[in-house]
């Protein structure tokens, strides 16, 4: 740990100096006690599983690409990368919040139950993929499949999505403001209520981005899929 | 899991550095296979008439080799040899040099053969079989890497990536086919011959197969989107050429960074992170199903 004060706010580590690991130990066993309130992590390069796990009402700013599952679990923390993420950024997700400045992989917050995972650039397939109930914006455009059998929860995506969106969809709702290139099995488009506006507008606001409301479209389960239809002749 | 990577100088003046950029890259994907690794590179220029053997034992007699070519086959061969590995210069063809060596040499392993291309595999860590063969040290104009953690078939150097069919083509693979067998079955139908039972063997020799009945890379490509069925980010390089795909779903994954001096390309970004000038360089994600080729 290169700690720039251990008794500051601040506490800073470079993982070309110290390993994933022992950031990650301190995140969870040293973090609760020491008084920090914010996490500086130098030189990730692309490494895999960067605060995973965190379960404080802490800040953590990652300056650079980071790798997999990057902030995966988070209860509580808010965490921003200064770059691009591979695959299963936040992660089953639980709670406070991941901002990511560049592009995301695949399979951002992949179940995530809570909290909120902001994507200022694009983000890659599977977006969203088996969403329990997090919230996602994506400022750029969505890769193929996003939202595959999401349970819960909101993706709003401010550029276009790729095809077979929203496939085999549950109860979370999607919003694209741009171009929908197919939608997956059981998905449909329906008409925007007031309290859709007000879920987007909230969302935009928290994610800090501005687009007129009236050019989202909602993408939401047609729930043809719910119960096994032997008339089907499995043809969906 | 399998780790692979590549890189395609744009700038000449770099050529001697190949493989020390290359290297690290290979070396960074280790994680992703430990059991084994492979490296092609192409020369910037025609280098003749060229093979890449591989010895089954580690204390083989490349003298024995050079005199019984020079009295059986074609006079003055010229071998640099290296351990288990040789690089032999000789004006024949490819088949005759293996009918050859199949029988007097049959602990001769022929890694790949063409004007431009060397390959180098081995089993163990992809570390040590960079130092074992001196990666680093080695030059030309675009170099194709693989890590391997096998999966589907045993570990062995003749498992190892890349694989070849043809002349100056290798194919390195991350995923899984399921269907090797059914493309195997159709192309030995057609006088094809395999050397392992590897599954991305059939992928490599299907490729090859169209690319010597005239298709482009990219038209044999579009062919193979429907022929190979499974999992797969496939690399490919030609004498002047590295092309990449992601199957339909985009299950493997892939990042490719460009700037004014090079392409490269790696499973992840951990593998990119260390080249000159990565931090200014455009990043992206390749799709599924869509074709990226860079020429040199």
């Amino acid at each position: 740990m290169d700690t720039m004060n251990q008794t500051a706010e601040a506490v800073r580590f470079d993982l070309g100096q110290t390993t994933v690991r022992e950031l990650n130990q301190y995140l969870h066993h040293e973090l609760a006690d020491s008084g920090a309130r914010h996490i500086q992590v130098a030189n990730p390069n692309g490494q895999h599983n960067i605060a995973v796990g965190v379960d404080a009402p802490v800040s953590v700013d990652i300056q650079g690409h980071a790798g997999y599952f990057v902030g995966g679990m988070n209860k509580q923390a808010h965490i921003t990368v200064h770059g691009n993420v591979g695959w299963s950024v936040g992660e089953n997700i639980m709670s406070g919040s991941i901002r990511v400045k560049g592009n995301a992989s695949e399979c951002v917050a992949a179940s995530g139950h809570g909290g909120l995972v902001v994507i200022e650039g694009d983000a890659s397939s599977r977006c969203g993929i088996s969403m329990k109930g997090c919230d996602i914006v994506v400022g750029g455009s969505v890769g193929h499949m996003s939202a595959f059998m999401a349970q819960a929860g909101t993706l709003v995506v401010c550029g276009d999505a790729d095809p077979g969106l929203g496939d085999s969809l549950y109860e979370a709702v999607i919003y694209v403001r741009g171009s929908i290139h197919g939608l997956g099995a059981d998905a449909q488009e329906e008409p925007m209520s007031n309290d859709d506006y007000a879920k987007v507008a909230d969302l935009l606001e928290r994610a800090g981005f501005d687009y007129d409301l009236q050019e989202f479209k909602r993408v939401a389960s047609a729930r043809s899929l719910y119960h096994w239809n032997a008339d089907h002749h499995q043809e969906y | 899991m399998c780790g692979i990577v590549g890189l395609l100088l744009k700038n000449p003046a770099l050529n001697d550095s190949l493989g020390k950029l290359v290297t690290p890259m290979l070396e960074s994907m280790s994680e992703r296979g430990p059991d084994s690794a492979g490296l092609a590179v192409f020369a910037d220029r025609d280098q003749g008439e060229k093979y890449s053997l591989f010895a089954q034992d580690a204390d083989f007699d490349w003298d024995a080799l050079e005199r019984g070519l020079d009295e059986a086959l074609v006079p003055t061969p010229r071998i640099e040899s290296q351990g288990r590995y040789g690089r032999l210069y000789l004006s024949v063809e490819p088949d005759t040099l293996r009918h050859w060596l199949a029988e007097h040499f049959p602990e001769l392993h022929v890694l790949s053969a063409g004007h431009f291309m060397d390959i180098y595999k081995d089993a163990g860590h992809p570390a040590a079989i960079a130092q074992r063969y001196g990666f680093t040290g080695l030059s030309g104009s675009h170099a194709i890497g693989h890590t391997r953690m096998a999966t589907e078939s045993a570990i062995t150097p003749a498992h190892a990536h890349p694989f070849t069919a043809g002349q100056d083509f290798c194919l390195v693979h991350n995923g899984s086919l399921s269907n090797p067998y059914k493309i195997r079955r159709s192309l030995e139908r057609k006088g094809i011959h395999f050397e392992t039972d590897n599954d991305t063997e059939a992928a490599c020799r299907f490729l090859e197969w169209r690319l010597r009945d005239g298709d482009s890379l990219e038209d044999a490509l579009a062919q193979g989107f429907s022929v190979l069925d499974g999992f797969y980010t496939l690399l490919m390089g030609t004498q002047d050429k590295l092309a990449l795909v992601r199957d339909p779903f985009a299950c493997k994954p892939a990042v490719v960074a460009e700037t004014d001096d090079y392409v490269a390309i790696g499973s992840e970004y951990r593998a990119l992170a260390n080249l000159p000038g990565v931090k200014e360089a455009m990043l992206f994600e390749p799709k599924p199903e869509e074709i990226y080729s860079w020429t040199r």
